[in-house]
């Protein structure tokens, strides 16, 4: 999941008798499964946490295309090289697309942008967790990415127009990536012995950050009642990691490795596995900005924007001149 | 014509992509602009693309059985046929974006003419390969004329770039004894046919761009031949050999 404890209005979710007309009407399309479309009318809670909930998705996209990029000048094979230059590609692409459904909302790309650089809004904790290995690229599309679709297949139905169509064409690159994470882990734990250790430790590292990624239980969360009331998130936290478990522990188990929860075991009364929750101090740490990396990515990200300043200045000089060359020719 | 010879020229070909592809990948996830890093995967992805394809080719043609990826990722740095430019370090965006378009100029012309090479495995690469090349110079010589026409810190920057890399053009151009052997037996232009065209559109979009040809004719050699390249090819090839010398024999 991208979106991790965004927050809503805090209020509570009304009922429809509580709602002023043109609320409960919206309220109502939204009970209808109709889509919002951006010209339509909402709540500006609806459209502040929407903002808040793609901004964050977005800026995942972007801040997840470095400990991946981490290994493209490393990739062991042209073939596995051009798949993960393809793969952080769609990451950016994905970024793209997010952008443009928050633009739908008023919000400028370069208002995010800057939000994210100042690290007041947030993105992915997963993203602040080093990749080590080349089983680390395994292991992220396998988990994160497996993960991230939990999340985002519901969000193909969610309320708003522009997001849900984002979506759909994300879910079908993240699936691709999913498989191709598990094939670099399968090529891996079927290796030598120095490459089955390297995907054993991979599962090792990104196992419980990736049950993070969901986020803490939220069963009794204001925020998510209402953004659930809203169809901006699908499903509890708590349904998603299980869910995740109980589809990865048997992908863990045809690979020949060992999730790293001695605990885990399966649970015939409810259908699903029994797990062990994670660390939530250490998910609280990394969401304050004391994760292994955050001081990295952000840094990363702060001197690209920097460093790129001239560039779009320059590009931008251009084009005005160009407009007003064309102005004075008309 | 011998093997070798061919051999020689399509490592030529596959160590320019290869390498370039590289640098340009080095890019990932910091570009100056969301647009720049989708552009900038797609071109360092198309090149890795056509490396498959050369060095493929060019393993074949060798029958020593050894594939594209041995070529690429078990060969040391004298044994590298790209020309000098290409492995030049990416500097600043400008310098990467100019780097990207005097390659490009000369990449289109030169797959242009394998398109009409005789031998029909060298004109089938090079005809799919000259199409997204003519969508990678398009991008970079645009981009050369927005930074170069743009302000003015963009337009210096450019314009050092330029001077810094134009002494890297000439050895494209400068035929030797193997790139002989490939315009005789007609599987590759003569190189110096190429030159005019180059010049004329290099200096259409420096004119647009604003900036000055710096007034030398003066070339680098050792990159093509492999006799002497930059200090910072070994660099290069550390990372990107690493996985496959550290863990020999292994299967990816």
């Amino acid at each position: 999941m991208y979106a991790q404890m965004v927050k809503s209005t805090g209020q509570g979710v009304k009922s429809l008798d509580e709602m002023e007309p043109q609320e409960r009407a919206f309220q109502e399309r939204i009970n209808a499964g109709e889509k919002i479309e951006p010209k339509d009318w909402m709540p500006a809670g609806y459209r502040k946490n929407l903002i808040r909930q793609i901004g964050q998705h977005a800026h995942s996209e972007i801040v997840g295309q470095l400990p991946e990029g981490n290994w493209i000048t490393r990739a062991p094979t042209l073939e596995r090289k051009a798949i993960l230059l393809a793969k952080v590609q769609d990451e950016a692409g994905h970024g793209l697309y997010l952008y443009c459904a928050a633009e739908t909302l008023g919000v400028s790309r370069d208002e995010l942008t800057e939000d994210l650089l100042s690290g007041k809004m947030k993105y992915s904790s997963i993203f602040n967790y080093p990749t080590l290995t080349w089983a680390d690229m395994g292991a992220v599309g396998w988990l994160v990415d497996g993960a991230a679709i939990m999340n985002q297949v519901p969000l193909q139905r969610t309320s708003y127009g522009p997001y849900a169509r984002a979506m759909v064409r994300i879910c079908k690159e993240e699936s691709f990536h999913q498989r191709q994470g598990y094939d670099i882990m399968m090529k891996m734990a079927q290796g030598t012995p120095a490459q089955k250790r390297m995907a054993q430790d991979a599962l090792n590292r990104f196992w419980y950050p990736s049950l993070m990624m969901f986020g803490p239980s939220d069963a009794d969360s204001v925020h998510s009642a209402q953004s659930m009331a809203w169809k901006i998130k699908m499903n509890t936290n708590d349904e998603l990691r299980q869910k995740f478990v109980d589809q990865t522990v048997p992908q863990a188990e045809y690979l020949g490795l060992t999730v790293p929860d001695e605990t885990l075991e399966w649970n015939d009364d409810k259908g699903g596995y029994d797990f062990a929750e994670p660390d939530w101090s250490e998910f609280f740490d990394v969401i304050k900005g004391n994760g292994p990396c955050n001081v990295e990515r952000l840094a990363a990200r702060n001197k690209a924007w920097d460093d790129g300043k001239w560039v779009r200045e320059g590009l931008l000089a251009h084009a005005e001149k160009r407009a007003s060359k064309k102005v004075a020719a008309e | 014509m011998s093997d070798k010879a061919t051999f020689e020229f399509l490592c030529r070909m596959g160590d320019n992509t290869l390498v370039l592809g590289h640098r340009v990948s080095e890019w990932c996830g910091v570009a100056p602009v969301l647009e720049e890093d989708i552009a900038l995967a797609n071109t360092a992805l198309d090149l890795i693309g056509q490396t498959q394809m050369w060095l493929g080719l060019a393993g074949e043609i060798e029958g020593r059985g050894r594939t594209a990826d041995d070529l690429a990722m078990t060969r040391d740095a004298w044994d590298f046929r790209n020309v000098l430019l290409a492995e030049q370090p990416n500097g600043d965006f400008g310098q990467t974006m100019m780097r990207q378009f005097l390659f490009d100029a000369w990449h289109l012309a030169m797959l242009q003419a394998l398109t009409r090479s005789c031998d029909t495995r060298v004109a089938e690469i090079a005809a799919k390969a000259v199409k997204e090349v003519r969508y990678h110079v398009e991008r970079s010589g645009d981009t050369v004329i927005g930074l170069g026409d743009g302000t003015e810190e963009s337009h210096r920057r450019m314009q050092a770039a330029l001077d810094l890399l134009w002494p890297y053009v000439g050895e494209m151009f400068i035929p030797d004894a193997v790139d002989d052997a490939m315009a005789e037996a007609g599987i590759a232009p003569d190189l110096t046919e190429l030159r005019a065209g180059f010049d004329s559109h290099v200096g259409s979009v420096m004119e647009a761009a604003t900036l000055t040809i710096p007034d030398t004719d003066f070339a680098h050699k050792g990159g093509k031949s492999g006799f002497r390249h930059s200090e910072h090819l070994g660099h290069m090839l550390t990372q990107m050999q690493w996985l496959q010398r550290a863990y020999p024999g292994a299967s990816w």
